[in-house]
């Protein structure tokens, strides 16, 4: 097979190939190991992979007590399947003996003494590591901007951002640097950049992947999922994710084999469209723009061609999960990220810190001169020994963005305010789950638009988080409701944009009552044939 | 709106010196945040229980069965300091 | 000055290293005096991305705790992180319970129980370089070997009005624990942590006063002490018209000082959430009954019985009770049915008094080589009177150097009782001759006079004799 015919394999279509014997695993690594190092690295590239593994590591499985045996009671994991088939992994995921820094320079070189229990299993299913992609620091993002290691580039336009915090993954796929990856969702950080890329990103129910291994941003929200070309992919990356961990208390057996038909129809399938989250209310500055609106109907019209009937629902509370999920999810990643202190791991920096006072000492050589400086002259400057040590590490580690929900967080989290902040968010957190169980009485599932927009320029929303934070107003309802939720691309917006001037990625979003992956799936697998996207516009 | 001291009091708690650029940045930032989180307060959520899990269950408990332990050298593997016998994580006193 | 009287309020804290095979949320085995951090892994290392799973046999534990403290268990509880900065807490947070405890109320004797809950340890900092204390140590060095060692931490009510009422509870609550099996509550090893709640009243108020939390008793002795001299502060203090401050402090055994641990930070605000890595414990009916049905008779219950049963006095039950190891061996005795038999109160008081008094001392009952069933027959041959208490005595001795049978001791060595079978009462004659004035005062109503006599008539007997029959012998002769 050419390199051109290999590319436009599928990653399921090429693992079967391996397993066949019609392709070589070896010929097939190596082809995107040299794409991703040409178009996927800082320099020249898109920036999408933070690292690249070599031959020696690619097949590497988990040292660490295979975590395959802990899903011994989820659906058994057909090992194999996956031969040979490279997979892109997020950088968060800790990947032992490759560098998982989560995009922070906090972690930056730092190797994790064990692998990931989802990573793992597909280890284990047999893929093979291509590499740590790129990601918004601590996955605290919408556009992967917010990276220690430069931002990730839309391969649509590479004046473009991918969307965030799962970008890097996005973008290698979109471009055709990655066969799949894997990507984590806590507001919708899987499903906007595989939106915004146009590729298909599916988060799963909460609970159903363990994310035991996954540097963790809000521990009641974070779930791996899959981000690939295509429905098919998904759920086969997917049935080799999904399983209870007993590492992870939080986890459960997925009730059945995830497998999706060749069946086309919707017959009898009826999807919910509701008011807030289609026409996007006053809580969205700005509403959704004309082109993506367009395609979001012309997906409904497909969707009813298919037989699928339309249906007008209520989500009351949808409008305010924005609001209650930037209580909640800056406030666990307050804690979350509060062991991240110089001691066991990752940067320190001491100033100060020896007894004669520390006159500006720097006593490790850790140091970054322009973070210390920052703070030399301020109200910490004369923080000493231990006290030095955090507040300087912290300082120096974290990026902007990560400061701010630190501090957010804290701030929602402490004494007087908890109520008011974190126990009214937890409140809207119960009438939103309330919302979607009496919504799915009625219909079988809801699909919005995934984004209001298309890809926005590198820069633009940087300097309001609040804007930046309205990219998750479609994501953030169904997080907080630890629903499954996908996203398939559904066409092309805004004149003399992307490829041609033809216009850039829309995601359509499909979301199910909790453990209903296989139904999301099926339907998105239907409407994909009848969309008929095609994304190689974006290949490198 | 968020004074300073509010501020500088919630990066203590944090272990976060932040330079007087970044505490002024912190306030704005912060202040325009919390204005729009703030409108949760407007809903009506009287009786209305928190959700700590979305999932509805319980906690499945671990057997009490020993696991193997990492090596001392891969436990300090990626410490920046460790004591001269290298046997523990060296850190600044507590109280200097 | 005020002649106001104050009265001491006291409530405990206690911290219990649960005795499980391993830590409180990862599989690392619990070990004292492994060589420093190698017994870790990424959860109790707090690793990026590793994740607690709770340790069943600690909520058994926790369950059995509850049970015999009386509290009421808690269908469903919560674990929630507690966030605080420190270099023995690797992930910036302890794993606690807070407003959903594993167990609330009950008591234990005469004090109260507030709660009791389950939290992980923190690991071993040592300050290099110091004498031990915090001030003025350059750096300090983590173990994390003891770092997620399970804790039961069980809090009173302000229950307690004394020093040593606080040290007599707190060993009640130590043999307790000890019969539970849940713990070794050693002291001075660290599984059994008291912090003191404490302050000062008029005598008569209900009203609490400022309390200060003492921390470091790592001994029932320190307890007492460090207890009476917080308690003198504060009295100082109060009646020199100042005022106590809440805070917690720290007990220097050495000085006998009491210092401040307030650190510059400023309050502590833990900002207690719900540990979203956790999802609630549910008892089950299942946990409820292994739990039940592992509880052993309890100390206090054993006491009791031991009165009741056996008719013991309240000082030999109690002592019997909260010793193991003695009330075992008083009860395997009793049940050995010698013959003669011992009578209950005999045999306790030869437990008590005469077997514990030659043991040296760490030596336990065990490592001697007394049977039980031997010393009930000892107890058996003195009380009917076949050998003397002295002879007993001396049959003892030999009982616990080599072991045996009493019986067999006694006519080795010649120790049986002179019955007066002509024998003594000629002995007894011999004595009264030789001490005619003793015998005279005697006869002339001084009773206490007759010491030189039997002091005869014993080291003729080399104690043989038992001493009701000689003063008997010795007035029948002398016609008084």
């Amino acid at each position: 097979m050419s390199a051109q015919e290999l590319l436009t394999l599928s990653a399921a279509q090429a693992a079967s190939a391996i397993a066949a014997g019609e392709l070589d695993a070896g010929e097939l690594f190596d082809l995107y190991r040299r794409r991703a190092a040409e178009h996927g690295l800082r320099d020249g590239g898109i920036n999408c992979f933070t690292w690249l593994s070599d031959e020696a590591h690619s097949g590497e499985p988990a040292t660490d007590e295979p975590a395959s045996r802990s899903t011994a009671d989820g659906p058994p994991s057909a090992a194999g399947l996956l031969t040979g088939v490279p997979l892109a992994v997020k950088d968060l995921f800790c990947t032992q003996g490759a560098p998982s820094q989560s995009g922070s320079k906090i972690l930056e070189g730092y190797e994790p003494p064990y692998t990931a229990t989802a990573v793992a299993n597909l280890q284990a299913a047999g893929a093979r590591l291509l590499g740590k992609t790129n990601q918004d620091e601590f996955a605290m993002g919408s556009s992967s901007e917010h990276c220690a290691f430069g931002p990730v580039l839309n391969p649509w336009d590479r004046s473009r951002v991918p969307g965030g915090s799962s970008g890097g993954s996005a973008a290698a796929v979109a471009a055709g640097l990655a066969p799949w990856a894997l990507g984590t969702d806590t507001g919708g950080s899987i499903r906007q950049p595989a939106a915004l890329c146009g590729i298909v990103g599916l988060k799963p129910t909460y609970g159903a992947v363990s994310r035991y291994g996954m540097i963790a941003f809000a521990s009641s929200l974070d779930q791996a999922g899959p981000m690939t070309r295509n429905v098919a992919d998904a759920a086969l990356l997917l049935s080799h994710m999904v399983g209870r961990d007993e590492r992870d208390a939080t986890s459960l057996p997925f009730p059945e084999p995830i497998a999706i038909t060749e069946s086309l129809r919707l017959d009898g399938v009826t999807l919910g469209v509701a008011a807030e989250l289609s026409s996007g209310s006053g809580a969205l500055a700005g509403g959704i723009e004309p082109g993506v609106m367009k395609a979001f109907d012309a997906t409904l019209k497909l969707a009813e061609d298919l037989g699928a009937r339309i249906e007008e629902i209520r989500l009351p509370h949808a409008p305010h999960a924005l609001a209650a999920y930037y209580v909640l999810a800056p406030a666990e990643a307050s804690s979350n990220l509060a062991r991240f202190d110089g001691v066991r791991y990752g940067l320190r920096v001491e100033r100060g810190a020896q007894r004669d006072g520390g006159r500006g000492a720097d006593s490790t050589g850790a140091t970054d001169g322009e973070g210390v400086s920052g703070v030399a002259n301020g109200p910490f400057a004369e923080d000493r020994g231990l006290l030095g040590m955090y507040t300087r590490t912290r300082h120096d580690g974290f990026g902007a963005e990560v400061k701010r929900r630190i501090m957010l967080g804290t701030y929602a989290l402490s004494a007087g305010y908890y109520e008011a902040y974190y126990g009214r968010a937890q409140r809207v957190r119960t009438k939103i789950a309330q919302d979607f169980r009496s919504a799915f009485e009625q219909v079988d599932l809801i699909v919005t638009p995934t984004s209001a927009g298309v890809a926005f320029e590198l820069g633009e929303r940087t300097g309001d988080p609040w804007a930046m934070y309205l990219n998750d107003y479609f994501t953030v309802p169904m997080s907080l409701a630890g629903i499954p939720a996908i996203s398939i691309p559904c066409g092309l917006s805004g004149e003399g944009l992307g490829p041609g001037g033809r216009g850039l990625p829309v995601g359509f979003q499909i979301t199910g009552p909790a453990f209903s992956e296989n139904r999301i799936l099926q339907a998105a697998h239907a409407l994909e044939q009848a969309i008929g996207f095609d994304g190689r516009a974006a290949f490198a | 709106m968020i004074d300073r001291d509010e501020v500088l009091h919630v990066a203590r708690l944090a272990r976060l010196a932040l330079s007087e650029r970044e505490i002024e940045a912190m306030r704005h930032e912060l202040s325009a945040v919390l204005d729009h989180v703030a409108k949760i307060g407007e809903l009506d959520l009287q009786g209305v229980p928190p959700s700590t899990h979305v999932v509805e269950m319980t906690g499945a408990l671990r057997p009490d069965e020993p696991r193997p332990c990492l090596p001392r050298e891969v436990a300090l593997g990626s410490a920046p300091a460790v004591s001269e016998d290298g046997a523990g994580f060296l850190v600044p006193s507590p109280q200097a | 000055m005020s002649a106001v009287q104050y009265e001491p309020v006291i409530g405990l804290e206690i911290h219990v290293q649960l005795s499980t095979r391993t830590k409180m949320f990862c599989g690392c085995e619990l070990s004292f005096g492994a060589p420093p951090n190698t017994r870790t892994c990424p959860v109790c290392l707090g690793l990026p991305g590793a994740l607690p799973a709770g340790n069943e046999q600690a909520v058994h534990f926790g369950l059995m705790i509850g049970l015999a403290l009386g509290c009421e268990l808690a269908p469903r509880s919560v674990f929630h992180r507690k966030n605080y900065f420190y270099p023995d807490l690797p992930k910036g947070y302890q794993i606690s319970q807070y407003d959903e405890p594993l167990c609330r109320g009950g008591a234990l004797g005469e004090v109260r129980i507030h709660r009791v809950h389950l939290e992980e340890d923190a690991a071993k900092l040592v300050h290099v370089g110091s004498s031990g204390r915090i001030h003025g140590s350059d750096a300090s060095v983590v173990d994390f070997n003891r770092g997620g060692t399970p804790l039961a931490e069980i809090v009173t009510e302000p229950d307690i009005r004394s020093p040593e009422q606080a040290s007599e509870w707190l060993k009640l609550l130590r043999v307790t624990l000890r019969r539970l099996g849940v713990s070794d509550v050693n002291m001075e090893e660290g599984s059994l942590r008291c912090d003191a709640n404490i302050s000062l009243r008029p005598v008569g108020s209900d009203q609490l006063g400022v309390k200060t939390e003492l921390k470091n008793m790592n001994s029932f002795r320190f307890i007492e002490r460090g207890i009476r001299a917080e308690l003198a502060r504060q009295e100082k203090l109060l009646r020199e018209g100042g005022q106590v401050v809440q805070e917690t402090l720290h007990f220097d055994p050495a000085s006998g000082r009491i210092t401040s641990l307030r650190s510059k930070e400023e309050a502590h605000d833990y900002r207690y959430f719900p540990e979203p890595d956790l999802l609630p414990i549910a008892i089950s009916q299942q946990m409820l009954e292994r739990a039940q049905a592992a509880m052993p008779e309890l100390p206090a219950a054993r006491a009791s019985r031991l009165q009741e049963q056996h008719g013991l006095s309240v000082e030999s039950a109690q002592l019997l009770a909260f010793r193991d190891e003695l009330g075992d061996f008083f009860e395997n005795a009793l049940s050995a049915d010698a013959d003669p038999a011992p009578p209950a109160q005999a045999l306790a008081n030869w437990v008590i008094v005469d077997l514990t008094a030659r043991l040296s001392d760490g030596q336990s009952l065990t490592d001697s080589q007394v049977a039980p069933d031997a010393l009930a027959s000892l107890v058996g041959l003195v009380a009917a009177k076949r050998i003397s208490v002295g002879a007993g005595r001396q049959v003892l001795d030999r009982l616990i150097e080599q072991g045996g049978e009493p019986l067999a001791i006694v006519e080795a060595e010649g120790l049986g009782a002179l019955a007066d079978d002509g024998e003594l009462s000629s002995i007894v004659a011999e004595a009264i001759a030789a001490n005619p004035d003793a015998a005279e005062r005697v006869r002339s109503g001084n009773a206490k006079a007759v010491g030189p006599i039997v002091g005869q008539v014993m080291r003729e007997t080399q104690g043989r004799a038992d001493g009701g029959e000689v003063s008997r012998l010795i007035m029948e002769q002398l016609g008084v």
